[in-house]
């Protein structure tokens, strides 16, 4: 019997954004109604989902009822239900933050294209099929280039267009590499490839070996990954904070297609090809992680800044692939729900900060005092010691599990070094930040900031508040991803769950 | 027949290669364009090369057509298609917006206007 869990997360926001062209007509108001009831609903199916699938296993859904290698297949498992559930949450606090920012009255359509960024995502995450893969990043990019350039301005365009382009580029290389690994081996289901992935020739492998490089460098232009991360920080610091929050996940795609695809079809069934990426990942990642540092010393603005730490995030993460084993793993993704969350926390708190301040916006520079700046304050502190990893906030937990799982690793004293100083220097900087922002008050002219935004305020902290909850439920969290480590390392019950789904039957 | 769609398709690349590298907006399209035909090709070639033969496989044939490139061929030319649309409204946005088609707009206008002022100066 095939599963329907698979395909609900999917079609939820593609109904919704659907619901949301025809409900044009009754106002924003119930735009916003119709949007916050899909994005409410999509965090109880994707609860509902991750239940499932920690509890039952590989769930398969055949689109078109067509048996696997030939028809294209739907998978959830526990990777993919985590990451459905985390890009629900943190799409709800992205939405409830637009709303209280009105950022949804500068354009049109913003809650149309929210909904099918969630489709995008979703769809991304739970396919079993590389070009379905390719078909639903275009979905997702399509989406994330409207809202990106939602609300217009000069250096939206911009950025929007270095963003634009650079994924164009990618997504004619994700097709040469899907191309030539069909060319090669005649498939394109992931479980299949990686089925294959024993019988490739010895003359074949080098051309195998140069499609999933390639694939690499597609996924690493979307997570950002040294030298193709120069488009990150313009893109997403001029735009509006609620696209920039959701945003946050959108490089953990690219970082999960790489789990995902090269998890599966290199690992050890692979023979003479598994981990071909994996110390290439750990050595570029500490390179970007040191770049993403430098970046948010120089940065000139709290939003550039924020920009920098989701790339500093995404490098941390990197070097947890990198590194290679199943405690690793398991780290890397309790880090990833960190950094996900909190780096959108921390977006939200640039764009209070910038509103707060008027025109002085989230310049490095000495301002007059704020309204409720002892608040702010405070809030720039939790999110510092949150996202620079400093006790007891979340971050600590994941860099303490990552480093933890290095050692005894040949490169563990570059992977601690880096690491280490990498937090300490992201330390200095944002506490450079914090005392200009907050402290340097200069006294030349009133502030004339906007009034205090109580309810966006909320939702910021709400979302901070996710850091101590991270904390506190630790133990079931790394149960958690430990299980998803497990499940990921046996790319085997992959291939058999997928392969082996039987259609269902007609009477 | 092979060397020469091989040609095609390396020569298309380079040159869409070489456009996207450009400093204004139009060639950058166009060159996106190219890859995007390079690609296609590419595609379409990763089925063989046939000639003449139906996409139908049964028993007895010998020689077949694959189906599945094509269909893959299908969907990212309507995607291309797609983007190259909403590319080109966004250049156009750009262009009006930024005051130039240079593609990165306002460094470009920030340095023109240095250049100016240096200029003035020197008066």
């Amino acid at each position: 019997m095939s599963s329907v869990w698979p395909v609900l997360p999917v079609l939820l926001p593609l109904i919704g954004g659907i619901a949301l062209l025809f409900s044009r007509l009754g106002g924003l108001q119930l735009q916003r109604s119709v949007s916050l009831l899909f994005t409410a609903g999509l965090i109880v199916i994707t609860l509902q989902t991750l239940f499932v699938a920690t509890t039952e296993g590989h769930q398969v859904y055949l689109l078109g009822n067509w048996l696997a290698p030939y028809g294209i297949v739907l998978v959830l498992d526990q990777l993919s239900a985590l990451m459905v559930l985390l890009t629900a949450v943190l799409s709800l606090f992205a939405l409830l933050y637009a709303i209280a920012q009105d950022t949804d009255k500068q354009g049109e359509d913003f809650h149309t294209l929210f909904q099918i960024q969630l489709f995008g995502l979703n769809g991304a995450f739970l396919t079993g099929d590389l070009f379905n893969l390719f078909v639903f990043f275009e979905v997702l990019l399509l989406a994330s280039y409207g809202l990106l350039l939602h609300g217009g301005g000069r250096l939206r365009t911009k950025g929007g267009l270095h963003y634009v382009v650079i994924n164009l580029v990618g997504s004619s290389l994700f097709l040469f590499a899907v191309g030539t690994l069909y060319g090669v081996l005649g498939t394109l289901n992931m479980a299949d490839l990686a089925a294959k992935m024993a019988t490739v020739s010895a003359d074949d492998q080098g051309i195998v070996a140069a499609a999933a490089l390639l694939l690499l460098v597609v996924f690493g232009i979307k997570a950002a990954i040294f030298p193709l991360y120069l488009w990150l920080p313009g893109a997403y610091a001029n735009t509006s904070a609620a696209v920039a929050a959701l945003f946050a996940i959108m490089t953990k795609v690219g970082l999960y297609a790489i789990i995902r695809v090269h998890g599966t079809l290199f690992a050890e069934q692979a023979g003479p090809l598994a981990g071909l990426h994996t110390d290439l990942l750990l050595w570029l990642g500490m390179l970007t992680l040191i770049l993403a540092v430098f970046g948010v010393f120089a940065a000139r603005g709290l939003k550039e800044q924020a920009a920098f730490l989701i790339l500093a995030s995404v490098a941390t993460l990197l070097v947890g692939i990198g590194i290679d084993n199943s405690a690793a793993l398991s780290a890397s993704l309790y880090y990833l729900v960190h950094s996900t969350l909190i780096g959108g926390a921390m977006f939200l708190l640039a764009d209070l900060v910038a509103r707060g301040r008027g025109s002085y916006a989230d310049r490095l520079r000495s301002a007059p005092a704020m309204s409720r700046a002892i608040l702010m304050g405070s809030l720039f502190l939790l999110s510092a010691i949150a996202i620079a990893g400093v006790p007891p906030l979340s971050g600590f937990f994941g860099k303490v599990l990552i480093l933890d799982s290095a050692i005894g690793h040949p490169s563990q004293a570059w992977i601690f070094t880096i690491v280490l100083l990498g937090s300490l220097l992201m330390m200095i900087a944002l506490a450079r930040s914090g005392s200009i922002l907050f402290y340097q008050v200069s006294d030349d002219g009133e502030n004339d900031g906007q009034a205090f935004n109580t309810r966006a305020t909320t939702v910021m902290i709400a979302l901070l508040m996710l850091s101590p909850v991270l904390v506190v439920a630790a133990g079931p969290m790394t149960m958690l991803t430990e299980q998803i480590a497990e499940q990921l390392s046996d790319s085997r019950a992959y291939i058999d769950a997928v392969l082996g789904q039987a259609a269902v039957r007609g009477k | 027949m092979e060397w020469i769609v091989a040609l095609v398709i390396g020569v298309m690349t380079a040159s869409g290669v070489y456009l996207v590298l450009r400093a204004r907006t139009f060639p950058v399209v166009l060159g996106l364009t190219l890859l995007s035909y390079a690609v296609n090709v590419f595609l379409f070639t990763m089925g063989r090369l046939q000639v003449g033969q139906a996409a139908i496989i049964s028993p007895d044939t010998t020689a077949y057509t694959d189906p599945l490139p094509q269909a893959l061929v299908l969907t990212a030319i309507v995607i291309a298609f797609g983007m190259t649309a909403f590319l080109i409204v966004l250049s156009l946005k750009a262009r009006s917006e930024l005051g130039n088609d240079h593609v990165d707009g306002l460094s470009y206008v920030a340095e023109e206007q240095a250049v100016k002022s240096r200029q003035k100066a020197g008066n």
